[in-house]
């Protein structure tokens, strides 16, 4: 007995230039308002761009983008609809707005199978708004697209960047590229989290501050563009 | 018609199992469907056909149904997943994605959302048999 679902992965990423997951050991960091602010970016730049939630438990990308009543298209596979210029793709489509209790075997099923059937065009970006923690998603977006660049999203807790050297570890040990460390959400004015960055060898791209205004943009992408967390953000998309 | 996506990855699974077992032609390819992601047979059927490569023109592809067994994770029971107990909307859902059957399905004891699918999920390349 063989699951040929996984041997079609590839295929199905093969018009995609670069997968970048958006990633941390702590959660609350801001992860998925990065991952959706930068895809929204990258498409002001031109490119194209996949923004895909892999946090199938808590999604939060689609309440960013404020998207309803879109489905994915049903052709010879699952066509993902074009939201403000993205291809976007999300477990909420099939879940609704009601919890989807999963345990690690069926976040992996779940992963594996939306892998297999979504039909992503030609890309420059594909952007993955990961979980938060070092466990599953991780692991199985490292062994099913082995091509996958990290994004580390921190804040300025040593709580938050105690998972950085854990998660950076363990990319390392995976051979997997890690684009660097993003501070957000800073509130005071050191160099702590940029110096132990580097201590690790690590790129420091660049520290966020505190934005107060982000919360209100929330299902508004185009106010959301306008803020000034969204300004480092497209300075963080001219540099992956 | 998302059943060629998954009939694209059956072929090219039977295709490198082919290769790595030396067989020249293909003349069976048992696939098993699981009743909980109700994949449209015919469909199904269909794709497959179109998808195959020259040495499976005599390949002959045998669906077999395999019933969705649940399995609570709190209370134990047992039991089998009969699509006609959930609305058109939930059933569509799980059928592109079963394991958003923790979002529709409960355990009929308990109402647990938590189980374990046994048997019966999606697809799953069960043998092939050829010529050397
Ligand atoms: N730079 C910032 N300034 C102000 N608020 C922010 C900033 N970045 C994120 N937030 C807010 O912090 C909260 C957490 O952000 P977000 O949901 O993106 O984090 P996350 O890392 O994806 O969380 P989870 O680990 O649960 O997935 C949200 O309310 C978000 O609006
Ligand atoms: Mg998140
Ligand atoms: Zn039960």
């Amino acid at each position: 007995m063989v699951d040929p679902r996984v041997n079609i992965i590839e295929q199905r990423l093969k018009r995609i230039t670069r997968v970048i997951a958006v990633s941390s050991g702590k959660g609350g960091v801001g992860k998925s308002m990065v991952a959706t602010t930068l895809a929204l970016s990258l498409v002001k730049r031109g490119f194209k761009v996949g923004l895909f939630d892999l946090d199938f438990t808590s999604p939060s990308t689609h309440l960013i983008l404020g998207i309803e009543g879109v489905q994915p298209k049903e052709e010879k596979g699952l066509v993902p609809p074009l939201v403000y210029g993205l291809e976007y793709m999300s477990l909420v489509y099939y879940s609704g707005n009601q919890a989807a209790p999963l345990r690690g075997t069926d976040t992996s099923n779940a992963l594996i199978e939306l892998l297999a059937v979504t039909l992503w065009s030609e890309l420059d970006y594909l952007v993955i708004d990961m979980p938060p923690g070092i466990g599953d998603a991780v692991l199985d977006l490292i062994r099913l697209v082995p091509r996958v660049e990290f994004l580390i999203v921190t804040t300025s807790s040593l709580l938050a960047f105690e998972t950085v050297k854990k998660l950076s570890g363990l990319l390392r040990d995976l051979n997997v590229p890690i684009l660097g460390v993003l501070e957000n959400m800073k509130m005071t004015d050191t160099a702590d989290i940029k110096r132990q960055t580097e201590l690790l060898d690590l790129k420091f791209i660049m520290e966020i501050p505190y934005d107060p205004e982000i919360e209100a943009a929330i299902g508004y992408p185009e106010k959301l563009l306008a803020t000034s967390f969204a300004q480092k953000v497209n300075a963080v998309a001219q540099t992956v | 018609m998302h059943e060629w996506a998954l009939a694209e990855a059956v072929v090219k699974t039977a295709v490198q199992i082919a290769e790595k077992e030396g067989l020249k032609q293909v003349t069976e390819v048992t696939v098993k469907i699981g009743e909980l992601q109700d994949v449209e047979r015919p469909i199904f059927r269909f794709a497959l056909s179109q998808l195959i490569p020259s040495n499976f023109k005599l390949v002959k592809f045998r669906l077999l149904r395999s019933k969705a067994k649940l399995k609570c994770r709190v209370c134990s029971n047992v039991w089998v997943f009969k699509k006609t107990k959930l609305n058109k909307d939930a059933v569509e859902a799980i059928h592109f994605v079963p394991e958003v059957a923790h979002t529709y399905i409960k355990c009929p004891k308990c109402g647990s959302p938590d189980f374990e699918i046994l048997e019966g999920r999606g697809i799953w390349l069960e043998s092939i048999k050829g010529a050397k």
